[in-house]
């Protein structure tokens, strides 16, 4: 081709054409904008700019309380929102000491895999679409359509779910949710098993992918690459392996390693990742603890007139450890689920709503959570803390000056440092390269931009 | 230019109009101007469990040149926004516009510097689809509404 096309000998001038790929682009996500630098059809040089999607994450968070921040971060990685919850959930916990329960512990992680299949699932099905497979993205979206059914049933929303609570979860997991679950993951392990057949030995799409994108040991380690993509390039680093937190340290997984670092192998890792997370969703399952229902509902149940009554006349000793009968209009706002997955600490954890009703002890508690200005006041301090999130270590650095709303919330998206190194995955291959290894790297700018 | 006296022409042309607002309404071809989370609810809006294509949009045409109707899914921060009004301009009538999620509608809860509030105040939005994102069925709903709204306009021909 070179020597086809070569200018003859002599005085013509060759010069590099710059092609400007989106922001408006199908394969861009919308959101980014690479300029490349050509030489026939060659990448030379590639800059990517981003930002299009800044929403002010951190100002936000300034602005708001410390509960209320926990909406944003569902919209930072929106392909696995809830490992983002329970990330942030987990990094204020440390700034305040909290001790979650261990039912909530496996809720998190049972949750944040069903997640992280989702997000797999939804960047396979879009890389293998960009490069016409267009089969194999109408069967995963199918697949991630079951787990969506779970998330919506676990937390009442099928993506911006705000499920992870400071101390807790929202509420625990329905009843005969385990079945449920068993079926999505049976028919999600088959649709993959379906595109595995279709693309693994596909190939067209081997071609496409193998030996294309090639992002050494060396470049992963020094762009501080992680996750899938550092792991495909053969880093042996998982957050979940590396630095426990939750339950992962109660579960067994493999930690699936690639050996060129190129788009293959990413593809290959993720594929493994998600066999890997119904693994251990499996373990939960088996493994979840029950803890008691209610503890307080042992206890002497009192209308909660009458405990008012008894309480203005000085007579708490009978009160203690009953709880308020609540009220037929208070149907339905009774929590009796809420103690086990959610820690005792009186700082972040909300009473029981008979309480809340029935004495003044939990009027105040409740009032004091829930008053703006007034809410969960983490101590002064800093911390650190990250997650295995879909795409790498997704770290959350909070600072708190001991006031009712973050100092600061710093987010260490692991999106933003495959950005950074996207040039020495691009450079040297081909324009219509670009497409293949920009699908395989997930970018998601909700976390890039934040 | 009508000659509603006779019987031929008035019937013909208010008779073609409503086989053209038929044929319109059944062959959206989308651009999503995807962005941001709603994208995510967008694929599972086009996919087989919800299948937008029942309705005869199922095609996205990722150049405004092809397109009729301009998908705008996610939020719009101001970086963006003079794109988007430009794939608005690039577009040929007839044309309408789609505001997909809150973020769209009004700014959503990104009430901040960095984010335009409301689509409609860079282009004209035909129907509004809010929710955070919005349920397929939502965006159904509002691909429906879209096309009653294709079928009751006079159709340029």
């Amino acid at each position: 081709m070179s020597e086809t096309t070569a200018p003859p000998a002599g005085n013509m001038e060759t010069r590099s054409m710059l092609l400007n790929i989106g922001p408006s682009h199908p394969a861009m996500h919308g959101v980014i904008r690479l300029i490349t630098e050509l030489e026939g059809e060659t990448v030379l040089k590639v800059e990517a700019e981003i930002g299009y999607l800044h929403r002010a994450f951190e100002k936000s968070c300034e602005n708001s309380s410390w509960t209320q921040a926990i909406p944003y971060t569902d919209r930072l990685n929106y392909v696995s929102p809830l490992i983002n919850n329970f990330g942030y959930c987990g990094a204020v916990e440390k700034l305040l000491g909290i001790k979650i329960t261990e039912r909530c512990d496996y809720i998190r992680v049972m949750m944040g895999e069903v997640s992280r299949i989702t997000d797999h699932l939804t960047c396979i099905a879009a890389s293998a679409m960009e490069l016409g497979a267009m089969t194999a993205f109408l069967y995963l979206m199918k697949a991630r359509e079951y787990l969506y059914e779970i998330i919506e049933e676990v937390t009442g929303a099928r993506l911006t779910i705000s499920y992870g609570r400071i101390g807790g979860v929202k509420g625990d997991l329905p009843a005969g949710l385990h079945e449920r679950l068993e079926t999505a993951l049976a028919k999600t392990e088959k649709e993959i098993s379906e595109v595995d057949k279709l693309l693994t030995r596909n190939r067209i799409f081997v071609d496409r992918v193998r030996d294309v994108g090639v992002l050494t040991k060396e470049d992963a380690v020094s762009y501080a690459i992680t996750g899938p993509l550092g792991r495909a390039s053969g880093i042996n680093y998982d957050v979940r392996k590396a630095f426990p937190y939750f339950a992962y340290d109660r579960v067994e997984f493999d930690v699936p390693l690639g050996e060129r670092g190129d788009n293959y192998d990413r593809y290959l890792v993720r594929m493994e990742e998600m066999r890997q997370s119904i693994r251990i969703i499996r373990q939960c399952m088996r493994d979840i603890p029950g803890g008691p229902v209610n503890v307080d509902a042992k206890g002497n149940v009192i209308p909660s007139v009458e405990m008012i009554d008894e309480a203005k006349l000085g007579h708490t000793a009978g009160l203690a450890g009953a709880v308020a009968a609540v009220e037929p209009t208070l149907e339905g706002s009774e929590r009796p689920f809420h103690d086990r997955v959610m820690t005792g600490d009186k700082r972040v954890a909300l009473p029981h709503k008979g309480n809340t009703y029935g004495n003044i002890e939990g009027l105040m508690n409740h009032f004091k959570l829930i008053m703006d200005s007034h809410g969960i006041r983490p101590p002064e301090g800093d911390t650190y803390f990250a997650v295995e999130g879909a795409n790498g270590e997704l770290g959350f650095y909070v600072a708190s000056n001991g006031k009712d709303r973050p100092y600061r919330v710093r987010v260490r998206p692991p999106c933003f440092f495959a950005m950074a190194g996207l040039h020495k995955m691009l450079e040297g291959y081909m324009v219509a390269d670009i497409v293949a290894t920009f699908g395989s790297i997930n970018m998601i700018a909700g976390e890039l931009d934040r | 230019m009508e000659d509603l006296s006779a019987n031929g022409p008035g019937f013909l042309t208010s008779r073609l109009s409503d086989a053209v607002a038929w044929a319109r309404k059944y062959s959206i071809f989308v651009y999503p101007f995807v962005t941001a989370c709603c994208g995510m609810e967008y694929m599972s809006a086009a996919s087989g469990h919800y299948d937008m294509d029942r309705f005869g949009a199922g095609l996205p045409r990722f150049s405004p040149r092809q397109a009729d109707v301009l998908l705008v899914v996610g939020t719009v921060s101001h970086k963006i926004a003079p794109i988007l009004r430009r794939v608005f301009d690039q577009m040929c009538e007839p044309k309408w516009v789609v505001a997909f999620g809150v973020c769209t509608c009004t700014g959503g809860f990104y009430d901040n510097y960095s984010t335009v509030q409301g689509i409609d105040t860079i282009l004209p939005v035909d129907i509004y689809i809010p929710g955070c994102p919005p349920r397929p069925e939502a965006v159904l709903d509002g691909l429906m509404k879209l096309q009653a709204k294709i079928e009751g306009q006079k159709q340029i021909l």
